[in-house]
Formats: structure tokens, sequence, C-alpha cells
């Protein structure tokens, strides 16, 4: 019986901390964007100059890594499509199946995740040292919001970046794709791209796009909540870092699926 | 505002940190000009009250005034104007690690005024050299040493020559000349800039030194507040063990400390 209760108690409290955490998210997201369209009347500016950097430290500083991992993947796909369409004949469809899954799937997957663990957990990281440092309070004080100073700016580069960090992995997923397939389907690359351009349409990149804002959502909200919330020196830190990473991830497949459900009926 | 108006009034305030009580009732009043000492052992809650004072906890019960203003119901306009006129240094310092000290220090101009830069510049490098850290602007707040750490964050507390500065743990940390040199700059800054400073410490020495008055604290409550000679000659048994030194003496309840033993969910001592 004690055994079945406290089984009920601690399932209780992660129902309501998880609850507490979903709110906690929401109100930075409401909050952020009340600084940024009210801030300034406010005296609570969310800098300009602070979401440039943020958009260099998340999207620019990711560009070369991206661009390899879109490349390998774009290989890894012609790889497979070229193999399996051609078991019964299909070697012309390899072209359309790369480019729809790259933009509508792979694209904006790939760079999430990437930016989840590069920049989610980066995120959690600082400002969870900061929290444990005063220096989240030692702002506070000042009278800067952290909220505006600290996690407005990372929001609103992730959503700026992430969509076009999606759109440049696409490019280069299906140039991989091309560099692979091109010469299986004896065609010349740049056929190969034309043809691709020829069969995507607006609504594949849309949906991918349309996804990474989402993601960049999921991503910054974890990283950032999971960071105010640190307590418990540098122990804390690190398990807000692998917290946020494998959280962000989580939900980055799962809004995935849902996504794709709901959008390809 | 009346002159004879306390710049900080504290009544019946209460904190819970759960089920916790940590300040029973605190009422606490400190006037213009004064430097109040907020002293107590570990665990006394003098910094869960330092915490409520600057308003980083809402109070569960009781009224925080602050140059006038609630700070438990005031709004964000009237929060953001009291916290232009206080000073906070933290006891680790506080300083923003990805920022030079002298970037530290011009924060709250470059964030809360719309000063030119030169003009923040010149005035955050004024502070620096009221604290004795003249030239060190361009370092990074991990290359100084724990003394200059603290005197870099109170650069930065006072440089919008606040009315209020609070100061938690001054001499935490530091060596007996380098917070003898502390405690003279803050005798210092009253004296010049006519501020009204509260410091909370558990250090005597420096408390006898600098203060005008003294709240002793114990256990979540008011002991006493009075001068420093006053606090010094109380007949209080529990001031007395501060004051000496000397180990509590907690009686022993023999059955709640079986079950503390013995039990998982036994109430703490």
């Amino acid at each position: 019986m004690a055994a079945v209760l406290s089984a009920l108690e601690s399932l209780g409290r992660a129902t309501l901390q998880s609850l507490a955490g979903i709110g906690h998210a929401a109100m930075l997201l409401g909050e952020s964007i009340g600084f940024a369209v009210t801030g300034w009347r406010r005296g609570q500016p969310v800098r300009l100059a602070s979401v440039f950097e943020q958009m260099r430290q998340i999207g620019v500083d990711a560009l070369p890594i991206t661009a390899m991992l879109a490349l390998v993947i774009g290989i890894m796909l012609g790889i497979q499509f070229v193999a399996a369409l051609s078991e019964f004949g299909a070697q012309s469809q390899v072209i359309i199946a790369v480019a729809k899954s790259v933009t509508r799937e792979f694209g904006a997957l790939i760079t999430a995740i990437l930016v989840a663990g590069r920049s989610g957990s980066a995120l959690a990281a600082r400002i969870g040292s900061m929290n444990v440092s005063q220096e989240v309070d030692a702002l506070a004080v000042i009278g800067v919001d952290p909220v505006r100073y600290l996690a407005a700016p990372a929001l609103f580069a992730m959503l700026i970046m992430l969509p076009m960090l999606t759109i440049f992995a696409n490019a280069i997923a299906i140039l991989g794709a091309a560099m692979y397939s091109a010469p299986a389907l004896n065609v010349t690359p740049a056929a190969y791209i034309a043809q691709t351009l020829a069969l995507i349409t607006p609504g594949d990149i849309g949906q991918g796009l349309a996804k990474s804002v989402v993601f960049a959502i999921l991503i910054a909200l974890i990283g950032i909540s999971t960071g105010f919330s640190v307590s418990g020196g540098a122990e804390g830190v690190g398990r807000a870092t692998t917290r946020s990473v494998v959280l962000s991830i989580c939900y980055i497949i799962v809004a995935d699926m849902v996504f794709s459900f709901f959008l390809n009926r | 505002m009346n002159l004879d108006r306390p710049l900080i009034e504290v009544s019946q305030l209460e904190a819970w940190y759960g089920r916790r009580r940590i300040l029973h009732g605190v009422d606490f009043n400190v006037h213009a000009g004064e430097i109040r000492v907020i002293m107590g052992g570990s665990g006394s809650g003098k910094s869960t009250l330092l915490r409520h004072l600057l308003g980083l906890h809402r109070p569960r019960s009781g009224t925080i005034r602050l140059l006038g203003a609630d700070i438990g119901h005031a709004s964000e306009a009237e929060m953001l104007a009291v916290r232009k006129q206080i000073g906070v240094s933290f006891q680790g310092g506080a300083l923003l690690t990805s920022m030079s000290v002298g970037d530290n220090v011009a924060l709250p101009l470059r964030e809360l005024t719309s000063l030119d830069e030169n003009t923040i510049r010149i005035m955050s490098r004024l502070k620096l050299e009221v604290v004795n850290l003249g030239g060190f602007q361009d370092l990074m707040p991990a290359q100084l040493s724990g003394g200059m750490i603290k005197r870099a964050a109170l650069a930065r507390a006072i440089v919008m020559d606040p009315k209020l500065l609070f100061f938690d743990e001054p001499s935490a940390g530091l060596d007996p000349v380098v917070s003898a040199e502390l405690d003279e700059l803050i005798l210092r800054l009253r004296d010049a800039l006519r501020m009204t400073i509260v410091v909370v410490t558990h250090e005597l020495e420096s408390a006898f030194k600098i203060a005008d008055t003294i709240t002793v604290l114990d256990q979540g409550e008011i002991l006493m507040t009075d001068s420093v000679d006053k606090v010094r000659r109380a007949d209080n048994e529990r001031i007395q063990d501060l004051l000496n030194r000397r180990p509590r003496e907690t009686p022993v309840d023999a059955d709640a400390y079986l079950r503390r033993l013995t039990e998982e969910h036994a109430p703490p001592a």
C-alpha cells in the first residue's frame, strides 16, 4: 500500500513538475514577445546587437558543420534511393524522392538536431552557470530583466537562423545527392539539379520551414528554461545541459511526426 | 519625499522555503544616511531577508517598502524606478564573466540610461577609480583576485549613484588587510556620496567598525536593533554567544532525535 502511494506521489510530482516546466516555457515565450513589442517603451529594449551576436553564434558559426552533415546525409539518401528504387527499375524516381525527403523532412530535422546539440545546450549551460553565480540575480537588481537580456535575443536569433540554416542544409544535401546519384543515373550533376528544381514545389520547402520554426521555438525555450531553473552548482549546470539536449531532441522528433502527419493528409 | 520617512520599511515579513519558516514576523526600518549591519550566524535568515529586500522574492506575508514603494505589489515601472536607485554588491561579486570589468561597470548605464558612449566610459572609469581599480577596465573578471572582484562589483553597484546600497558579506573570503580596506571604502562612500548602506555580514570586527546600527538576526527573528555599543552590552544570551564566538547549546530532545534516526519523514531539528 505504502509502495503504491509513494509511486502515485512521485507520479503526481513528476506531472506537476512537467506542467510547471511547460508553463515556465510558455511564460518565457510570452514575455520575450512582450519585450520585443513594447520593451522600448518600458525601458527594457531587446537590443538588436545582442540578437545579431546570438545569430552569429547560432547560425553563422554552425555553417561548416551543417554543410558537412547535410552533404553526408544527401549522399546517404542518394545511395539508399538509387539502391532501393533500382530494385524495381524506378531509378527515374530517385530525383523526386531525394528532393521531397530532403526538403520536407531531413533538412529541417538534421539541422534542428545539430543546433539543439550545439546551441540549445550552450544556452542552458550559459544561463545555468550565470544563475548559479548570482549573475542572473545581479541583472535583475540592476533593473535589467533577465528574460529580455538573456532569453529574448537567443529566442529571436534561433527563430531567424534555424529556418535559414534549414534552407542551406536543403541545398547542400541535394548537392550531395547529386554528387553520388548523377553518375549512377547517367545524367550530369547540373541536369540533376535542374531536374530537382523543376520537381520541388514551394509547398515542399514551406513544409520544412514551418517545421524548423517550431523546432527553433522548442530548442530555444527548452535551453533557456532549463538554464533558468538550474540549482545545485556545477553539477546542476551539467545536468541541465544534458537535459536540454535530450528534451529538445525528443520534442523535435515528436513534433516532426505530428507535423508530418497533419501536413501530408 | 518626506525626509523623516525611513528608506527601508519592513513590517511583519514572513518567509518560507517549502514548509520551513525562515523569517518570523520581521520588522525592520533603515533611515537615510545610516549604515545598518544585519548580523547573524549561518542559517539565521539574513540572506533570505536580503533577497526579499532586493525584490528577488515576493513576501508571503508582510510588506516591504523601499524608498516609499511597496515592492511586493509594485508595478513593473515602479519596480524599475526603485531599482535605478539601489545598488547591490553580491557575495561572489556576480560580475558577468563574458564581459570585461569596464563593460560590467558600464552595464547599468548602457541599459538604463541614454547617455552617450563617451560619458558612460568616463563615468564607469571614475567609479573604478573610487574603488581603487583605476586602469583595470580591460581585464576580464576571471583575471581578478577575490578582493578586486568585490571592489569591481562595488563599482558596478554605485555607478548609477544609488541612494541605497546593499552589500552582501563584504569580507567573506578576503584576507584581513583587504577586508579592512573594503570597510574603509564603505565608510568613505557613505561620507562622500551620502549613501544609505545595508551590509549583511557575520564578521564581527567589520560589523563593529562600519555600523551605525546593528540588527541581530537569529533563527529568523530579530533579537535587537540598536547602536553598536548597546548591541555589545546586550544581555541577551544568544547575542553574547554570537559576539563571543561561543558554540550554541541546543537542548537535545531524545524522542525527536530517535525519530530522525529511524523514520523516513521525521521533521528536521
